[in-house]
């Protein structure tokens, strides 16, 4: 009888909730250690200037502050701040891990406190004097380039760290031959990620051992084990990271920041365990932030309207410093430009450049959105221009099916992929017919209404190692290993550390499923460098399509021998062993063993195995041979009020597809947060610096995120395209809402506007911004 | 988000809140603390002592009593929104739903919010419309404060240094009038941009016998719209008419921020008084 797979594709409720719904869980700041010590960072009140005098005497002299240190204590004995994305012929100047000299953005730290409580800490931080010169600071990023502007670095006589001019030899030639051009400046906002559990370190440091543990809410601590290592030039088989629950990143927990590097320091030099948990203010002002591109687009199309070829130029910010992987995201933007669309060269110029704001690095997308938004943007422009329905246009410029595995003008290779089939259930679900009647009734009633669309592909799951993905200096392998007990029950150890994604359940339903065991027997373990003995991470949604799919290896592995044991057990030949969701039978024969009786025989209770090691586990590591490219369709509407600017978005459409799916409840989940958080770019979310480079959105106060009473319920569908480059199939999904919904509801703005005449908005779509648009379209 | 050092005490009684808050120079009184904690967090604030209300017997009641609604100072934004004494006073309903977020209105107060004068709140703008008092106790005596005498400068309220507000008063709804509250929210904070509150009292007709707008988020103090008030009384005006009127708000001298310009600060005010206005005349003429 062939079982039929019990737990995978059913939407099992996640494992880790109760324990965090009910505060049992433990995060970093939950770890109490003895005689710890607490740090609180003194922090740049400039963003440019010199830095004239240091005072701590009197912070020094508040009982319980155990030491004070600035720049001059670590000079000779730490590294920079960790940076792996420093790109050929990058200017570039290490970023030390507190102010060496000189202030480069409001929020760098500048002396560290360590006192007995964080009380008695932060009081004495407000009392450590520290005297900048203060100068003129450069925080726009095309001011950056201007001659004459303010530098970053003086010694590298520019604020321009790379330039990377992609030319594609067919695009001059495609562009002179267009039917028609658009052109469109357009600008991705810098924002901040905002995870609900900010950055925090515990270190502990015991001379006995001579070991380092290091507790830090990150996305890879394997990554920052390697960095403390080479930042403090401490062995690595001397340094344990844990990574506890990690509550969110969004990206901003991928990189190893200077904080995580010092502590450690501190700890070693004090022989005191220490700890840093950042207030949100420190969250929003010295925690990377995302996006920021300001980006001049060109498409050239023929009469009908296809999109022939793409010149883009973007001007990427990378702030004061080059964070872990910020300079590389923006070869992302030009790796999709293309989209899902047949277009047939793609030539882009990149500019990344330093100004006086705290660094930008990967978030929720990373590169793809602002991708994303450009062709969309520019796919509806030249739709307007040639009074083409904007569905009509994305019908005549998807890549057809059949095409995969297919080389986009970039060189990036789609793996699978199916458009039409999720463009028409999108249609149908949305009744966009429907939707259309009802927008040109309610605008002949005088209302402004708009439709939204966005049709989308991404990259996931990033790999090979050696392939064209940005010189990280870091696999993008993925590791697993599973013990089995002799009972049958199996530990799951995974590289890939999540941070919110559901890992503990999603791996545990494909495990039950491979041994036929029950999901409270398996066992899902990450985050800590000395269980889990390798592994990279959660980022650019590999958790399963790159983690998972080394599961999968491993737990193979493991049925391979547990199928050589059941062959002797049943006194047969492995091959005429058939097993089964967990039962080994003999091919026509009636005795069955359950995964149970074969682990406890590897464990060799009471029989030995000839030829094989006692026990049963294995370790497998996955390294992609390619990308993943899931993709997407997404309707809105919206109406604005005329007299106030603004927006109501009243429906919310997406069909998505991600290959196979291992519980429809955490996709639903991801897809949901994904919308949301690119709603939030496009309707509210905006980190502001003054001329001066003061954070304006220091605080919730005015910082704005999205609030669930701003939208409607979300209505999700998927289609079903497997990618071939996996054995799950899958083709992942932590990023996807947030890269199809935020061109979509521009473009249900843009549409509201256009019988004014209104042809252009940048996000966030702001109804003061609106108004001002509706009250220079009237005049 | 560390607060300096503090003492805190919570009194029994109103005479024990008093004593204590004036034996302590520089002491704070305590409400809800949805804005005084994270005054303290930030160190935009310090006190030596807070005096917390919450566990004063009778401070959080809301009752009708000699011809007033009577609304402790402790009562919460939560409890007022939706005590049944209050609902045919929509103004009350209104700003409550718009007021912060669930937490928020089951801790904060709504007196505490009149005291901290915050130019973005929403209660003033409804205790100046609804034609409230304040009751304010001390080591000295009590006193009672009128709305239009309450908000002195930005973020200063009448109340004086040892000082509580122990109730806030407003005259019970009499027939064919109205209230009603709206307000664009800052996207960020949820505070107004522009609030507007009104009070009227109307004919079937829909001529205005009486009315009064309060409004919050504009200057850096809530003020009432006297100038369109007069403008009203005695007329039945809609449409665009009331909208031209509602455009010239002389009171009007609107701040400018990161969330919204002067310009439009002053034009949101005209298209909210106008629709506030409405609604509380349609409510008016059922009532």
């Amino acid at each position: 009888m062939a079982l039929k797979p019990v737990m995978v594709g059913e939407r099992i409720k996640r494992r880790e909730d109760p324990r965090l719904i009910r505060g049992m869980a433990t995060y970093t700041d939950d770890v109490k250690l003895h005689g710890l010590l607490h740090a609180a960072f003194v922090r740049s009140d400039h963003a440019a200037g010199r830095i004239v005098k240091i005072d701590a005497t009197r912070a020094k002299a508040h009982p319980g502050v155990v030491a004070v240190f600035s720049f001059d204590d670590l000079r000779g004995q730490v590294g920079a701040s960790p940076c792996t994305a420093i790109l050929p012929g990058m200017k570039h100047v290490p970023h030390p891990l507190l102010a060496d000299g000189e202030v480069r953005y409001a929020g760098q730290p500048v002396a560290v406190v360590i006192a007995k409580d964080k009380y008695v800490a932060r009081d004495a931080a407000l009392d450590v004097e520290v005297e900048i010169d203060s100068r003129q600071a450069v925080v726009d990023v095309e001011a950056a380039l201007q001659a004459g502007a303010p530098l970053v670095y003086e010694q590298l006589g520019t604020n321009l760290a790379v330039h990377l001019p992609i030319a594609h030899p067919e695009t001059e030639r495609l562009f002179a031959e267009a039917h028609g051009t658009v052109s469109l400046r357009l600008v991705n906002q810098r924002v901040a990620p905002v995870p609900m559990e900010g950055r925090a370190v515990v270190a502990h440091w015991e001379d006995g051992p001579q070991q380092l543990t290091v507790w830090t809410s990150t996305q890879t601590p394997h990554g920052c084990k390697q960095q403390i290592a080479i930042c403090l030039g401490i062995p690595e088989l001397r340094i344990r990271v844990i990574a506890p629950e990690v509550g969110g990143g969004f990206g901003q927990k991928i990189p190893t920041y200077g904080e995580e590097c010092l502590l450690p320091w501190i700890s070693k030099k004090l022989r005191r365990p220490v700890k840093w948990a950042e207030t949100r203010t420190e969250n929003l002002a010295a925690s990377a932030h995302g996006r920021g591109h300001v980006s001049q687009v060109e498409a050239a199309y023929d009469k009908d309207g296809k999109i022939l070829a793409l010149r883009g130029q973007t001007i990427a910010e990378l702030g004061a410093y080059a964070s872990m992987l910020g300079p590389a995201i923006p070869t992302f933007t030009h790796l999709l430009a293309a989209g899902p669309y047949t277009i047939q060269a793609v030539s882009w110029d990149i500019k990344v450049v330093y100004t006086h704001t705290m660094a930008t690095d990967a978030y929720r997308g990373a590169g793809r959105p602002e991708a994303a938004y450009n062709i969309e943007r520019a796919m509806d422009a030249v739709a307007a221009k040639l009074g083409l329905d904007r569905v009509e246009i994305r019908k005549r410029n998807l890549i057809p099916v059949g095409s995969f595995p297919y080389q986009a003008p970039t060189g990036a290779i789609y793996d699978s992929g199916n458009y039409q089939a999720c463009l028409e259930k999108g249609l149908a679900k949305f009744d966009y017919a429907g939707a259309v009647v009802a927008r040109d009734r309610a605008r002949a009633e005088g209302k402004l209404a708009g439709i939204g669309i966005a049709t989308f592909t991404e990259i996931c799951g990033l790999g090979p190692s050696t392939g064209t993905a940005p010189p990280a200096r870091a696999g993008t392998w993925e590791s697993a290993e599973l013990r089995v007990e002799p009972t049958g029950a199996v530990t799951v150890m995974t590289g890939a550390s999540p941070h919110g994604q559901g890992q503990e359940t999603a791996f545990a339903q494909m495990v039950g499923d491979a041994f036929g065991i029950d999901i409270d027997n398996v066992n899902v373990v990450h985050g800590d460098t000395d269980r889990v003995t390798h592994g990279v991470g959660t980022f650019g949604s590999r958790g399963l399509v790159v983690g998972g799919t080394a599961v999968h290896m491993a737990a193979q592995k493991v049925l391979a021998k547990a199928k050589r044991i059941a062959a002797h057990l049943l006194d047969t030949t492995e091959e005429r062993v058939n097993v089964e969701s967990g039962v080994f039978s003999v091919v026509g024969g009636a005795r069955k063993l359950t995964f149970a009786d074969v682990a406890s025989a590897a464990h060799t209770w009471g029989v030995a195995i000839p030829g094989e090691e006692p026990g049963l586990e294995a370790v497998a590591r996955f390294e992609p041979t390619g990308t993943t490219f899931p993709f997407g369709v997404h309707f809105c509407t919206v109406s604005i009020d005329k007299e106030t600017g603004q927006l109501a978005l009243e429906r919310f459409v997406c069909v998505d597809d991600v290959g196979n799916i291992i519980n429809p409840l955490l996709a639903d989940g991801q897809r949901l947060g994904g919308i949301i958080q690119g709603l939030g770019q496009a309707m509210c979310e905006e980190v502001r610096y003054d001329e001066s480079g003061q954070l304006m959105t220091a605080t919730f106060m005015d910082y704005a995120m999205p609030r669930a009473a701003m939208f409607p319920r979300i209505e999700m569908d998927s289609t079903c395209t497997p990618s071939p480059l996996n054995p799950l199939g899958a083709k992942g999904i932590g990023e996807l809402g947030t890269i199809g919904s935020t061109p979509c509801i521009v473009s249900a703005v843009i549409d509201a506007l256009s019988p004014l005449g209104i042809t252009h908005v940048d996000m966030p779509l702001k109804s003061e911004k609106l108004w001002r648009l509706i009250q220079g379209a009237a005049r | 988000m560390i607060p300096a050092e503090f003492d805190y005490a919570a009194p029994r009684s109103l005479d024990e809140a008093v004593r204590l808050l004036s034996g302590t120079e520089g002491a704070k009184v305590l409400g809800g603390g949805m804005s005084l904690i994270p005054a303290l967090k930030h160190r935009l604030s310090a006190a030596p002592l807070l005096v917390d209300l919450g566990r004063i017997a009778g401070l959080d009641q809301i009752a009708l009593s000699g011809g007033r609604i009577r609304i402790g100072g402790r009562a919460t934004h939560a409890a007022v929104m939706t005590h049944p004494a209050l609902a045919s006073m929509h103004a009350f309903a209104e700003a409550g739903e718009l007021l912060a977020d669930p937490q928020v209105r089951n801790r904060g107060t709504l007196g505490g919010s009149l005291v901290h004068a915050d130019p973005a709140a929403d209660w003033p703008a409804v205790f100046l419309a609804l034609g409230g008092e304040a009751t304010l106790v001390s080591a000295k005596g009590t006193r009672n404060v009128a709305a239009d005498d309450f908000f002195e400068s930005l973020m200063t309220s009448a109340v004086q240094e040892g000082e509580i507000l122990s109730e806030v008063s407003f005259p019970a709804p009499t027939p064919r009038t109205g209230t009603a509250y709206s307000k664009l929210r800052q996207l960020a904070s949820g505070f107004a941009i522009v609030g507007v509150a009104v009070w009227v009292r109307a004919e079937r007709t829909g001529v205005i016998d009486d009315v009064r707008v309060g409004v919050t988020g504009v200057n850096s103090v809530p003020f009432r719209a006297r100038s369109l008030e007069d403008r009203l009384r005695g007329k039945a005006v809609s449409g665009p008419a009331l909208r031209a009127f509602c455009a010239e708000i002389a009171e009007a001298d609107p701040m400018s921020d990161l969330h919204a310009s002067a310009e439009y600060r002053r034009h949101l005010l005209g298209v909210f008084a106008a629709r506030t206005i409405e609604r509380a005349i349609a409510r008016a003429q059922q009532a």
